[in-house]
């Protein structure tokens, strides 16, 4: 196998705590040396000077819609999109048709990744069986399958009997529930974020408290059963200060936040822009701080896209009638280095919640960079300028809320298990 | 002056609410002859595009332009079937081909009316959609103040009713506070939309308090649905907080005038008396609508001939 030399570069390794200017080289699939190098004869340059060199990112939270959807997205060209933003490894939720709520569906997942795409991918299973919050999926059979954890996402278990069964039973595998928590009976028909902004709108009303009342109930139950608890996509104040509160009684909660709740506030609803609607909505502008700040401070662990492509004709409707959600992992690095740039993440911080943290989550190898490693790397250019449009995208959809817009920061060259499979120039190189 | 087409009453500015006013006072002096018609959008076509049933908005739509000569055209598909059939916007972009002068939209999910005018060439006029606004609703409302009172500007408004799922009350808050009136809304806590107070509104739970030295009563149609939607327990208990007759009346100015955007429910948000007698001046306004409405389409449809490439893809 090919040997890469990236020189030059500032290498930022959460797992060893090294943020400084060092060579890396990789070898075999995995990392051989950081630092001083010793024989580099024949090794491919990557040449990394004024750029970042971090262990490949990890998502936690993606949708790639195959099998059963692949008119928006499928494992090839989501994988594509993946590592065309420096993700080396993806999450990919059950709601797809059929559910992966079984492991032949998971196999069928497994096999179309390792054949069509450049990223890794990690399928997530469902909780309940046609994630219809009743009967629970054979966890044990899913993970012998490679399932890394269990969600009903946005089908979220209202039951809290059956939620506190299903987190009860994780212990047998020791794999996370993730949590898409929105109290359904709160949420009705509401659609953007309640408050002056649905009121300007005239749109129904997503309240707040749907999201802090369901994290509460499920934190409850991961503190009843000693389960790991994932909340996926914190929006709100209050969920953050639910989630820290918890955290310092060390109840095992994990939590993930997407670049859209980080850096958009519910005022970019007020075109009626069916690209601004997601769920849960975005929020005001002091749950943007409290996120920020709660990702800071390490309350929550993890950025995550949520990348959820749907067609334009899908978007291209009524406010209310339009699915949720935005693609995502093309713009990820770009929209959440405004955290960087603001002072409130340090830059090995803002590697370690894309990577480490992530995969550390989810049990799975990467996040780092030490010797021996598997060879999972991005090469970014924080400082690269570029306008967005996701018709020179690597996804099937195009539902962004930023297209047009001015990016800084970009992923030019990733790495998966020692082969350069992106590069900037150059596009996907593999498979 | 003004934009290309009329989605909101949030979007104009004072002096465009004015000169649709003074537009309205000389239309309104054309429904007063015995010939009401003149031939000022002659060669023009208006299609009113109601993805809602709505015969009282509709029918005033089509008077007005057929006042003002316009050839006018209804296109009522039913929301349902569409959604099966055809995208609104297909629906929208097909009528459009057809060049027509102004598309008169109706839908009940906000923002609609916003997304057609993306796609068409043809000016639009929105004339409801969802809880957003109803801009001709308050025009009219505004204009049929303005005669009653000779202005706007010192007034005090009092809004009764489910404002939460109101366009008529939306588009009344920015059209009295834009003109200098002060604007109240009278509601259980239920029917209030949270930050309504971000508009430059006072809220208010008691009635009485909320009509205290009031000028004008505008009241809101109850809708029975509501009750499923747990916003209100019963309409006997609606009425008897919320509804107003003659005694609950005498809390606000002396010559206070009612209104109300019909169509009402008698008995519920309005005594059977006050409703059919001064000072609900509710006629007038439907009156109104028709003379507001010509001023609308006057000042929307009767521009130059569409010019392709003045609105880009």
């Amino acid at each position: 196998m090919a040997r890469i030399w990236i020189r030059g570069g500032r290498v930022l390794d959460p797992a060893s705590e090294r943020d400084e200017l060092a060579d890396v080289l990789i070898e075999d699939g995995r990392i051989a040396a950081v630092g001083t190098l010793g024989d580099t004869t024949g090794a491919e340059v990557i040449d990394a000077r004024g750029c970042w060199v971090a262990p490949g990112f990890v998502d936690l939270h993606v949708h790639l819609r195959e099998p059963g959807q692949e008119y928006k997205e499928d494992i090839a060209s989501g994988g594509r999109c993946g590592v065309a933003g420096g993700f080396t490894a993806l999450a990919c939720m059950a709601n797809t048709q059929p559910v992966n709520d079984d492991p032949a569906v998971t196999e069928y997942i497994l096999d179309r990744a390792r054949q069509e795409s450049p990223a890794r991918v990690y399928p997530v299973a469902a909780a309940t069986r046609g994630q219809a919050g009743e009967v629970m999926t054979e966890m044990v059979a899913l993970v012998e399958a490679g399932v890394v954890a269990f969600s009903d996402d946005g089908k979220t278990i209202m039951d809290s009997g059956v939620m506190r069964r299903v987190l009860e039973y994780s212990g047998l595998v020791r794999v996370p529930v993730i949590t898409h928590a929105e109290d359904r009976t709160l949420v009705r028909d509401g659609v953007v974020n309640e408050g002056p902004v649905s009121t300007r709108l005239g749109l129904p009303g997503n309240p707040a408290v749907a999201e802090v009342v369901h994290v509460a109930r499920d934190i409850m139950l991961a503190e009843l059963t000693g389960a790991h608890l994932h909340v996926a996509h914190v929006s709100t104040a209050g969920a953050v200060a639910l989630i820290r509160a918890a955290r310092e009684r060390g109840v095992h909660v994990t939590a993930e936040v997407t670049p859209h709740h980080l850096t958009l506030t519910d005022e970019a609803t007020l075109g009626y822009d069916t690209n601004t609607k997601m769920a849960p909505p975005l929020r005001s502008q002091a749950d943007v701080d409290a996120c920020r700040a709660g990702l800071a401070d390490g309350t929550i662990d993890a950025i995550a896209t949520d990348h959820a492509p749907h067609a334009v004709h899908e978007k291209d409707v009524e406010f209310t009638a339009a699915p949720p959600g935005v693609i995502g992992l093309e713009t990820a690095v770009p929209v959440t280095l405004d955290l960087v740039r603001a002072g409130q993440l340090a830059p090995l911080e803002w590697v370690r919640r894309l990577s480490t943290n992530p995969a550390r989550i989810i049990h799975r190898p990467g996040g780092s960079l030490a010797v021996g490693a598997p060879a999972d790397v991005t090469v970014i250019d924080p400082e690269r300028r570029w306008i967005y449009d996701p018709a020179k995208g690597f996804s099937k959809s195009r539902n962004s809320p930023w297209i047009g817009r001015e990016m800084i920061g970009r992923a030019l060259y990733t790495i998966v298990g020692g082969t350069l499979v992106y590069d900037a120039e150059r596009g996907v190189l593999a498979p | 002056m003004m934009g290309r087409d009329l989605l909101g009453i949030e979007d104009l500015e004072r002096s465009e609410l004015e000169r649709i006013l003074e537009t309205a006072l000389r239309m309104e002096e054309v429904g007063r002859r015995d010939v009401k018609k003149v031939p000022t959008l002659r060669g023009r076509t208006i299609v009113n595009l109601f993805f809602e049933p709505s015969t009282r908005t509709r029918t005033s739509f089509e008077i007005a332009g057929k006042r003002l000569s316009a050839d006018v055209v209804n296109f009522s598909p039913s929301s349902s079937s569409l959604t099966k059939a055809e995208s609104i916007l297909d629906t929208a972009m097909t009528l459009d081909a057809m060049d027509p002068d102004a598309v008169v939209v109706r839908h009940k999910v906000a923002g609609v009316p916003k997304r057609i005018a993306d796609a068409l060439q043809a000016p639009v006029i929105n004339a409801g959609d969802g809880a957003h606004e109803h801009p001709t609703q308050a025009l009219l409302d505004l204009f049929t103040v303005w005669q009653e009172k000779g202005r706007i500007d010192g007034l005090t408004v009092t809004i009764v009713g489910d404002v939460l799922h109101s366009r008529v009350a939306r588009s009344n808050v920015y059209a009295f506070s834009k003109l200098g009136a002060e604007v109240r809304l009278a509601a259980p806590p239920t029917m209030l939309p949270p930050g309504i107070e971000s508009l430059g509104v006072k809220s208010f739970h008691s009635l009485r308090e909320a009509l205290e030295g009031a000028d004008v009563v505008m009241l809101l149609r109850i809708q029975q649905e509501r009750l499923t939607g747990c916003y209100f327990p019963s309409i006997r208990e609606y009425a008897a907080n919320f509804g107003l007759d003659r005694r609950k009346l005498r809390f606000a100015k002396d010559d206070a005038i009612v209104m109300h955007p019909g169509p009402i429910n008698r008995g519920v948000e309005i005594s059977h008396d006050l409703a059919d007698h001064r000072p609900s001046v509710i006629l007038d306004q439907v009156r109104n609508g028709v003379a507001v409405r010509m001023a609308v389409l006057y000042l929307f449809a009767g521009r130059a001939p569409r010019d392709a490439a003045r609105r880009e893809g």
